[in-house]
């Protein structure tokens, strides 16, 4: 079975500096993966080669055995990968409604087009409002997106990443910020709405990342230093010391 | 032949670094700062205006001094009470209001000085000829203005790489919150720096209106044209502004002063094109006015294939 | 109320407002009786449309233009260009539909220059638009047979080609001609923000890089949003061609370009009725002003550089801001602090306007000696007793308002803590 996303030997440079020195890197179809790693490891990094941002300096990114290295974002948004970003993302003076409308405009097929109403497209606006139910936020409908609470717009966020229809998905740091209850909330309802899909997930927290990830790869100093299921992780010595350093 | 491409390259060059002393301050305070001081050629103009005043009771050379420093210190009072107040709303924001300022100075100069252009003159003691050539006098003044030119460019590259508040003020660009965290007044950084831009503005003000014209529509007839030179040359690059203010006050200056048209010069090569053709209306233009769209196309053009201009920093 | 239900009054609603807003400009007329009026009416007319095609790209695209009159100018330069090919008769073409012309011409220029502009965002954009205002002005009088040199063009609208048994020679005619295309129009651009477009464009403003990943390529829904403005830029340009039956190379430039931007941004980008606010003050100051004071522009500049920096959101912010403490029955509770701001504020405003109008007189009358007429009252520019007495009212008022707006800040202070404190959100 061919890789949901795979990444063969990827390098990024900015200049003189290497961030990226060379990531190999599979991600099964319907896998949870975490990538894990020290501050300043190129996590963000990553991500931003594989969502379209950045170009690889050398390597090669797939998506569904399709290249994507290369490509721009919507692009590779059209090809079904779909991200969050650390720094939550909405359309700020939408409705919660609104941003989740707009998540889906494309994916019902209207494209750029300045003939249709949207409030009279009936199969669009129910389907927004489904998914405000299935994010447990219907009661928000009409609130502007800059309102909502930081976790309401973390789980709006995630919403509008994944209404779409996107199949593999990019999270960055889903619970940062978070406290414990929120956390465990927004970690289930994660678990919910990505249940058929592949997810790469970055994430500092080890208890969010034991408790969701089928595989983690670690990635320090710009390689990944060790790829495998958590309970081998945890027992690796190399991990450890690129966590604990010398102290270890 | 060759007088007129003398003259042409003299008066090219002149006229390039002029646009220089504009456009230095410009990419200075761009580069520093983030702001595009949409104002620039309306400091300008109250450099030239507050020479005609000064000089009218203190002399030339004390308007050389002062003049730049009052517009600098005008310059400090917008930042501080203007800008400051709108950076946290972003760019579009500062540009919005420096391009609101442009209307309020503009006004302001006709409201203090009137609407007919004032009798700023050049100082007797410059007032000479400095050389002859083919038969047409050289102006002192202008080599003047060409040294202080050359002389502020040397200055501020000087302070900027060579002095220690230089390399504060660059490591505040790129850098504002460690910048300040090692106990640096940001703020007053930005404050200085737009005084310093604006000021440079004044001086090239006060150079030139003694040399052009000192009215209100100056600052309306240089503004679009610095903007072209410092995209141009790319935004925030010293040396992108030096080579493209002269790139384009040696081109505008072949393009109006010469009298050809397409048309001539091909026939010189033994071309001659039917009257009635399609392109004959464009062909048989005078190159003397599309000299004045020139500056526009070379911006639109660099826009498009090479937006960080000549020498700029890489857009991120 | 379901979903439904509020959805359609709400469609109701609309449907009512645009209706008055026809209405309006129906009986209008018949209260401004006088040619005066009923030209300004007619420029307010022309100026909605235009500034509500500049907000489809500042407003609601977030793309900050500094050169959109080149569509309004080139459209009204084709729109005479066709109105003069019927005076001559080599064409036959209704008078109410040359409109049309123009907005296919502003339509046309914008897909050309909308293809480079578009694919940068942000100052880059800006300077472009800068760029392409300034080129296409300066490169006037090399296309003197379509820009018509120093004259520029003009035409007779009276052409007797139209679908109405009008002449439109009579300004009341063009009024109602101009009256129409602006609901029209309005109404249109209004329809616009409701279609997938609008609200991509609304997220490709809110948030670019989130827009792509649900889908969109930022730069065509750029570009044809842009294009759609310069549609309606050049309905603008044909109206006001037909209004003033000329068009001068100005009419494609910089300052074109720049009274735009302040009219639309003073109205506020962020409403859909801002604009049409914003054009109908600048017309009436410029129109009313103008005959009256030498600073005008001082004003204007003085007055979008205040709202710059303290209103952002323009007179429709200012409006909006109002409308949650409303809902909520506050408003009385803010109602104090504007009233101790009143007089405060009208103080200074006449000082301001006392040291500018004296300042003029003493710069550009002929003989400054000769008193003005200020506020009813006949005041000597060369005194310094009236100088004294302006700038002590410009200071009083001053350091009234600053007063006073400590009050209104902790007046919205309470009433915003009243809101969240209920529940009531925007």
């Amino acid at each position: 079975m061919s890789d949901a996303l795979s990444l063969a030997g990827v390098h990024k440079r900015f200049g003189d500096t290497s961030i990226i020195r060379g990531v190999d890197l599979h991600v099964a179809p319907g896998e949870r993966h975490a990538i894990i790693g020290p501050n300043g490891a190129g996590k963000s990094t990553l991500f931003n080669l594989i969502s379209g941002r950045y170009t690889p300096s050398d390597g090669e990114i797939s998506l569904h055995g399709h290249r994507i290295s290369g490509m721009s974002p919507h692009k590779i948004n059209r090809r079904g990968l779909s991200r969050s970003f650390q720094i939550t993302n909405l359309f700020h003076n939408m409705t919660v409604f609104e941003n989740l409308r707009c998540s889906l405009l494309w994916a019902k097929g209207y494209g750029y087009s300045f003939w249709h109403m949207v409030g009279r497209q009936t199969a669009l606006n129910e389907a927004a409002d489904q998914w405000l139910e299935r994010l447990g936020l219907a009661a928000r409908r009409d609130v502007l997106a800059s309102l909502l609470t930081y976790a309401e717009q973390r789980t709006l966020e995630i919403g509008t990443t994944i209404a779409g229809g996107a199949d593999v998905i990019l999270l960055d740091e889903p619970t940062a910020g978070m406290g414990l209850a929120e956390r465990d909330h927004t970690i289930a309802m994660i678990l919910e709405v990505t249940k058929d899909k592949t997810l790469l997930i970055v994430e500092h927290d080890m208890g969010v990342v034991f408790e969701l990830a089928d595989r983690i790869s670690v990635l320090v100093y710009g390689q990944v230093i060790a790829s495998d299921t958590p309970e081998q992780i945890r027992g690796n010595a190399a991990v450890q010391d690129a966590y604990l350093g010398e102290a270890h | 032949m060759l007088e007129s491409i003398v003259f042409s390259v003299l008066n090219g060059l002149l006229y390039g670094m002029l646009l220089f002393m504009l456009a230095s301050g410009l990419t200075l305070i761009f580069g520093m700062m983030g702001v595009l001081n949409f104002a620039h050629a309306s400091f300008y103009m109250l450099g030239a205006y507050c020479a005609y005043s000064i000089s009218s009771v203190a002399g030339f050379w004390v308007a050389l001094i002062a003049a730049p420093l009052f517009v600098g210190f005008l310059g400090a009072l917008t930042e501080r009470f203007g800008l400051r107040n709108v950076h946290k709303h972003g760019h579009v924001a500062e540009l919005l209001l420096t391009f609101g300022l442009v209307y309020v100075i503009d006004e302001l100069v006709v409201l203090i000085w009137g609407q007919i252009p004032v009798n700023y003159a050049i100082p007797p003691s410059l007032d000479f000829t400095l050389f002859t050539l083919f038969g047409t006098s050289f102006p002192a003044y202008r080599g003047f203005i060409l040294f202080v030119a050359v002389a502020m460019f040397a200055a501020i590259y000087l302070l900027l790489v060579r002095t220690r508040v230089g390399m504060i003020i660059r490591a505040a660009l790129s850098h504002p919150d460690m910048v300040g965290a090692l106990g640096h007044d940001v703020p007053r950084i930005f404050t200085l720096v737009f005084a310093f831009g604006t000021g440079l503005a004044g001086l090239a003000g006060v150079m030139a209106g003694n040399y052009y014209i000192t009215e209100p529509g100056m600052a309306f007839s240089m503004g679009p044209i610095v903007f072209v030179v410092v995209v141009f040359g790319g935004l925030g690059s010293l040396g992108g502004a030096l080579a493209a203010s002269l790139i384009i006050g040696l081109v505008t200056t072949f393009a109006i002063g010469l009298n050809y048209s397409i048309a001539d010069l091909l026939a010189t090569i033994g071309l001659t094109l039917g009257d009635q053709n399609f392109f004959s209306g464009l062909v048989n233009i005078d190159l003397s006015r599309v000299g004045q769209m020139l500056p526009y196309l070379m911006m639109v053009l660099i826009l498009i294939f090479r937006p960080r201009g000549l020498m700029g920093a890489r857009e991120s | 109320m379901s979903n439904r239900q509020s959805a359609r009054s709400a469609l109701l609603w609309q449907a009512v407002v645009w209706v008055l807003f026809a209405l309006v400009i129906a009986v209008l007329p018949y209260v401004f009786t006088s040619s005066s009026s009923i030209s300004m009416m007619s420029q307010m007319g022309v100026f909605i449309v235009f500034a509500l095609s500049y907000n489809m790209l500042l407003g609601e695209a977030g793309m900050l233009s500094f050169g959109h009159a080149v569509y309004f100018g080139l459209g009204g330069f084709l729109t005479l260009h066709a109105i003069r090919a019927v005076n001559d008769g080599a064409w036959s073409f209704p008078l109410e539909l040359m409109p049309l012309i123009g907005g296919a011409g502003g339509l046309l220029f914008g897909i050309i220059f909308g293809s480079i502009s578009t694919r940068r965002g942000g100052v880059t954009f800006a300077m472009i638009t800068l760029g392409i205002g300034s080129m296409v002005e300066s490169s006037a009088n090399m296309f003197t047979d379509f820009f018509g040199g120093e004259s520029g063009i003009s035409g007779n609208r009276v052409t007797d080609v139209t679908l109405l048994p009008f002449s439109y020679g009579p300004s009341i005619q063009v009024y109602y001609l101009i009256g129409v295309w602006t609901v029209v129009a309005a109404l249109l651009m209004y329809l616009l923000t409701r279609t997938p477009l609008g609200r991509i464009s609304n997220a490709v403003r809110d948030n670019p890089e989130r827009a792509q990943f649900v889908g969109y390529n930022t730069t065509i829904a750029r570009f044809i949003q842009f294009s759609l403005s310069g549609f309606f830029a050049g309905i603008a340009g044909g109206l006001f061609a037909i209004m003033f039956e000329i068009m001068t190379a100005p009419n494609v430039g910089l300052v074109q370009s720049g009274a735009v931007l302040l009219m639309t941004f003073i109205g506020g980008v962020g409403a859909f009725f801002g604009p049409i606010i914003g054009a109908v003050l600048v017309t009436y100051m410029h129109t009313a002003l103008s005959g009256f004071s030498e600073g005008w522009i001082l004003y204007f500049g003085l007055l979008f550089v205040f709202m710059v920096m303290y209103a952002p959101g323009g007179i429709a912010g200012i409006i909006s801001a109002h409308f949650a403490p409303w809902r909520a029955g506050l408003v009385h509770r803010l109602l104090p602090g504007y009233a101790l701001a009143l007089v405060p504020a009208l103080l200074a405003i006449a000082g301001l306007v006392g040291v500018v109008e004296m300042g003029y007189q003493l710069s550009l009358a002929y003989d400054p000696s000769t008193p003005i007429d200020l506020f009813y009252m006949e005041v000597d520019a060369t005194s310094i007793g009236s100088w004294i007495v302006a700038l002590v009212v410009l200071g009083v008022g001053v350091a009234g308002v600053l007063g006073a707006s400590r009050v209104v800040r902790s007046r919205w202070g309470d009433v915003n803590r009243s809101m969240n404190a209920s529940g009531e959100r925007i």
